[in-house]
């Protein structure tokens, strides 16, 4: 045995760097692909919440240097896959919709802090926008299977952008989906269907992510209810394991603002210690 | 069997591959077995809290990247109370990277760092001087040797020096710091360098002006280690834009002593452990039985004929 294999004996990997296959990656509706590789433990033991750090290919004039952070849209153990749903929007997610089935794609995960379910809570409010719908879709089985009553607000600028409905219904949720196009996204209709949540007693706790107007609205809904919650935040980052401090992002806890990396200490982090931007 | 071992001023380091400073912490025990390195080098400390710099405090730079992540910290209390704690669990030496605006306050902090379970401290001189109207200590061989006087005076661990590239003669400057009493010099840290935004016209980076890093500067760094290993006869270690096990031996072979690899961890949190692995297999395949044989050996004059005079396209 080489002095190599001696050192590692007895290592096991809470996230590694793999060259994962890829299954599919295919638009989901006019703004959104949807990529699912092919995948084992560790990666496929993502929590809810968690990311990873995607190897974007080179395309056309892109060179993209950095890995990507991508939130997981489901970690399937069972089916041995791993999802995302993303935006085409720069140069490493152009890279990724090149992807076709059988390459490879080079991804590190599942790393950072994840959602959180308190067995004290009942029912949660999920309030989510945009990609952040991807975020919190994994949330729909968590909570089901933690017998977690869920009502998830979905809001998007049109009816084929509402991403994730199908996942919530199918574990058993209560959707609102609330549109851009017919008003009902609007932070005020939203804030008192969130209210009449809190009445009805179906919000023991908020979970949100996507929009800084949603986090602003969960925060204060949390603050006037004295409900709990937390959030998905995103930054740019490098090393996606605590170690360049570049993603870092301020925090407000007892008064006092405080920096905290968002792949390390996050990317969920408590709605009431989160700043809006 | 290869042996991979080579001494640092008197350091044996099982290996000669070692993490950049500010490109590692406690989280890529995540994702590799941290007792692989051939030592620890810790995110640079200075005495007192810092925030760091605004963001975005990194930039992508063509093959490298920017940062001007401003050297936040918690202080020296919780880096003993936490940090040093838990290298301790590892058997690879660990070095702590500290750095300060004044000779006065570098002293200080190197006493207290010199601590059980601290093998040696690597100073960051790359930093302004407050008393050098912001410039950096390795910036001039006299400020160099001021200050490592000071360390060398206040530590007696071994005691390294991390010099800046943005000087105009990093040998005079390596010599000076051998002659203060450094163990060895690490060469170097990042470029000064930014980029700006043509859409928004702002500069890439929250602090506009930052350092370049990454495969961009590996030609140039190599020229410096080359440069200061002719220049000095104790350990260089050299610091730029190593990814693979062949930037490593080119680096061993210029005349490097180990290497640290930094900005390549960031893209492939496995890629200290690559390069030790085919550091070992390129010493197999050519039958070197110990890598420190690769250290200065590289080949000059004239080729007249034989493979090293063909060329591959």
């Amino acid at each position: 045995m080489s002095t190599t294999a001696l050192a590692d004996r007895g290592y096991q990997a809470e996230a590694a760097e793999l060259e994962l296959p890829v299954v599919s990656n295919l638009p989901v509706n006019g703004e959104y692909r949807h990529l699912v590789l092919e995948a084992g433990a560790p990666a496929t033991l993502a929590e809810a919440g968690q990311f990873f750090h995607l190897l974007c290919p080179a395309s056309g004039a892109d060179r993209p240097f950095f890995r990507r952070p991508m939130s997981t849209y489901r970690a399937d153990r069972a089916a041995g896959r791993i999802e995302f749903l993303y935006k085409v929007t720069g140069a490493g997610t152009r890279g990724l919709a090149t992807l076709v089935p059988g390459d490879r794609l080079n991804v590190v995960g599942p790393l950072g802090t994840g959602f959180r379910l308190d067995p004290a809570w009942a029912s949660i409010v999920v309030l989510g926008r945009g990609v952040g719908l991807a975020t919190l879709a994994p949330l729909a089985e968590l909570a089901a299977s933690a017998g977690v009553r869920v009502t998830a607000i979905l809001s998007a600028r049109s009816p084929d952008l509402v991403m994730s409905a199908d996942r919530f219904r199918a574990a058993g949720a209560e959707v609102f989906p609330v549109l851009d196009s017919d008003g009902s996204s609007d932070p005020g209709r939203v804030g008192k269907l969130v209210s009449g949540l809190v009445r009805l007693g179906r919000a023991d706790a908020f979970f949100t992510c996507g929009s800084n107007r949603l986090l602003a609205l969960m925060k204060r809904l949390g603050r006037e209810h004295g409900i709990p919650g937390q959030v998905a935040l995103e930054q740019q980052m490098a090393c996606g394991l605590g170690m360049c401090f570049c993603c870092v992002r301020a925090f407000e806890v007892e008064g006092r603002h405080v920096s905290r990396r968002v792949c390390w200490d996050g990317p969920v982090f408590p709605l009431e210690e989160a700043v809006s931007w | 069997m290869v042996d991979l071992s080579v001494r640092i001023g008197g350091l044996t380091l099982a290996n000669p591959v070692m993490p950049a400073s500010g490109t590692f912490a406690e989280g890529l025990a995540r994702v590799i077995p941290l007792d692989r390195l051939g030592a620890f080098v810790t995110k640079t400390i200075m005495r007192e809290p810092r925030a760091g710099n605004p963001v975005p405090r990194v930039a992508e730079a063509g093959d490298g990247m920017l940062n001007s992540i401003g050297i936040p910290s918690k202080g020296v209390a919780p880096f003993l109370a936490e940090t040093v704690p838990f290298y301790r669990g590892y058997g690879p030496p660990l070095v702590v990277s500290i750095s300060a605006h004044s000779a006065d306050e570098f002293a200080v902090l190197a006493r207290e760092v010199t601590v059980e379970g601290v093998a040696a401290i690597e100073a960051n001189i790359s930093c302004p001087n407050i008393e050098a109207d912001g410039r950096a200590f390795a910036m001039e061989p006299g400020t160099t040797a001021a200050v490592v006087e000071r360390l060398r005076a206040a530590t007696p661990l071994p005691l390294w020096a991390k010099l800046t590239p943005n000087t105009g003669d990093v040998a005079a400057v390596a010599r000076a710091a051998e002659a203060a009493g450094a163990d060895a010099v690490v060469v170097a840290n990042t470029i000064l360098a930014m980029s700006i935004n043509v859409e928004s016209f702002r500069p890439t980076l929250g602090n506009v002006m930052g350092g370049l890093s990454g495969p961009a500067v590996k030609p140039i760094i190599l020229r410096m280690v080359y440069q200061c290993a002719r220049a000095v006869g104790i350990p260089v270690i050299g610091c730029g834009g190593i990814s693979t096990a062949d930037d490593a031996v080119e680096y061993l072979l210029a005349g490097a002593s180990a290497v640290q690899v930094g900005t390549a961890s960031f893209i492939h949190p496995t890629a200290l452990t690559s390069v030790i692995d085919g550091l070992e297999g390129f010493c197999a395949r050519r039958g070197i039985d110990r890598v420190a044989d690769l250290v200065g050996a590289v080949a000059e004059g004239p080729v007249a004929e034989g493979p090293a005079a063909e060329v591959a396209w």
